[in-house]
């Protein structure tokens, strides 16, 4: 297992972006760019109300956290899950103060209602393989709490969703380390990408500058 | 492409801005003239001692809202700027090519090609709109020699010979550039390009117009990510922004001196809105400078073709999309830097 310094951990929530578009992803998370558009913003909104790492519920034989720091060395990836809820189950593990057995169940908080593509899910699994290498356990659910639906959908975590996120995120690793931004792969996505205008994705597909130079100074 | 919005400018030298909530209000003494909502806004210029207050300050660094600080006679004085939005191995890229003699050629080559091809048609736009006014012979004289500079510059990968190039091209330009100002000929005139102080109106005009100009490209520049202080044709200078500058060069014409003929010709202007100084040094007054923003602000929300990419766009837009294409070229992809190219 190679050791990561933790200066060098990726961003969880990156591998959403990176499933979403590579290139978006890079221009985030290597570039450091940024623009908010109107979903980034209610998306800010949400997770104000999930960000408030001091309030902590307990209910029965439930646990809510929120605003959890979460990492995997295995990975080198840091982040922060939303809400998690500790369930006490006696197939959990025990929890540094409580007493008892727990099973962490992370939530994470989306706007808008469930997509199509697996970007949000992918977040959630690298969530999880997080929660059980910090806490020595197993996950099998997990749930997404989409705001525009005001519902929560769950989620079961498979040997193949881990596998997929791994792969991923060595594939992220991989143009992190390069310093590399893929070019862009131009699609419908395109329309609802924030970075749209730093992006520019069909630049790429105009003709090449040296013509347009040579056709204007011929004309 | 992105959304212009708009600038607000502070003429008003005793007034002090302050933040309230998302607000900015322009206060003069304990009174409030106006307030205006930041998410509106693009950038806020004052001229003269208007004071801003750090919470403001604050605010409009963190939303990328360019705050400049102007003398009252348009010098540039003071900008605030946020945090780096910074892409460390653009920029690096950018010094390795400036650290380069033949790759800044490169750069900087298609930039005066840019600067030539406009100037070029500003005067053949000039031959055919006004026929009978101008003297057609004379200046066509001057566009068959940008046009013959122009493909000269092609292969130009010295930066001493883009500048010769460069230098004789505009002794050409500017040889014709009073026969361009059409109405107020008693009181406008051009006989050659004074700075520092500008000797005449029309200098005074082009000056405040380039500084308008270099503004918005610095800010352009900055938020791509490139530095606008490390250049290609202009070399490093502490103080200069010599990458706004080189970036300026093909929009000077096409941009400013268009802007500050029509100013001159629509009559938006008099003779009588400026004071001459014991020096013969030329000012603005108020009531003209406020009359030059006020249609600086206007032009930038017109509407033209850009040339390369073939969208519609508005004016104002118009460094920032050649900021953006700068950094598409230095990061790899484009085959070149794609100037502006007017017709």
């Amino acid at each position: 297992m190679k050791d990561y310094n933790e200066g060098d951990y990726l961003l969880l929530s990156g591998i959403q972006h990176f499933n979403f578009c590579r290139r978006q992803w890079a221009l985030i998370h290597i570039e450091q760019q940024w623009e908010d558009n109107v979903r980034t913003i209610e998306g800010d909104h949400l997770h104000r109300k999930a960000d408030q790492p001091a309030l902590r519920e307990k209910r029965g034989d439930k646990l809510v956290v929120r605003a959890l720091p979460v990492q995997s060395r295995e990975l080198g990836i840091t982040g922060i899950c939303d809400v998690v809820e500790f369930i006490r189950d006696p197939a959990g593990v025990p929890l540094a103060g409580e007493e008892g057995l727990y099973l962490p169940f992370p939530v994470e908080y989306k706007r808008g209602k469930p997509k199509r593509n697996d970007s949000d899910h992918s977040q959630l699994v690298a969530q999880v393989i997080c929660l059980e290498e910090m806490l020595v356990c197993d996950i099998h659910k997990a749930y997404l709490y989409y705001d525009e639906i005001k519902h929560r959908v769950e989620v079961i975590i498979t040997a193949a969703d881990r596998e997929r996120v791994r792969v991923n995120i060595q594939e992220m690793r991989h143009y992190f380390e390069r310093n590399h931004t893929p070019k862009a792969k131009a699609g419908p996505h395109c329309q609802s990408c924030s970075l749209n205008n730093i992006c520019v994705p069909d630049i790429l597909n105009k003709r090449s500058v040296s013509s347009y130079i040579e056709s204007r100074l011929n004309e | 492409m992105k959304k212009l919005l708009n600038t607000l400018f502070v003429t008003l030298p005793d007034t002090y801005l302050a933040l309230d909530g998302e607000n900015i209000v322009v206060k003069q003494e304990e009174e409030i003239l106006a307030r205006y909502p930041l998410h509106n806004l693009e950038a806020v210029c004052t001229f003269g001692y208007a004071g801003v207050s750090p919470a403001l300050m604050g605010a409009c660094a963190a939303r990328n809202v360019n705050l400049t600080f102007m003398t009252r006679t348009g010098r540039f004085l003071a900008r605030v700027i946020g945090e780096d939005r910074g892409n460390v191995v653009l920029r690096k890229e950018q010094y390795r090519i400036s650290d380069d003699e033949v790759r800044s050629a490169r750069v900087a080559r298609n930039m005066i090609t840019g600067k030539l091809y406009n100037n070029k048609w500003i005067l053949e736009r000039a031959t055919r709109d006004y026929a009978l006014r101008i003297d057609t012979e004379r200046i066509k004289k001057v566009t068959e020699s940008l046009g013959e500079t122009m493909k000269l510059l092609r292969d130009v990968e010295q930066l001493d010979v883009l500048r010769g190039l460069e230098g004789s091209a505009a002794v050409q330009y500017n040889s014709v550039f009073d026969d361009l100002i059409l109405q107020q000929k008693e009181s406008f005139y051009f006989y050659g390009r004074s700075r520092r102080p500008p000797l005449d109106k029309v200098n005074a005009l082009l000056s405040f117009a380039y500084t308008l100009l270099a503004n918005d490209m610095k800010s352009a520049l900055e938020s791509v990510g490139l530095d606008a202080y490390v250049g290609f044709l202009h070399r490093d200078r502490p103080g200069r922004a010599s990458l706004a500058l080189d970036m300026m060069e093909e929009l000077r014409g096409v941009y400013a001196d268009r802007f500050v003929l029509s100013l001159i010709n629509k009559k938006v202007i008099n003779d009588k809105g400026f004071y001459v100084k014991e020096n013969l040094a030329v000012i603005m007054d108020d009531e003209t400078r406020k009359k030059v923003l006020k249609a600086w602000q206007d032009r930038k929300q017109d509407k033209i073709m850009h040339p390369y990419l073939n969208e519609k766009i508005p004016w104002g837009l118009v460094p920032y999309t050649q900021a953006l294409l700068l950094a598409r070229y230095i990061r790899g992809d484009l085959d070149e830097y794609p100037p502006f190219l007017w017709k």
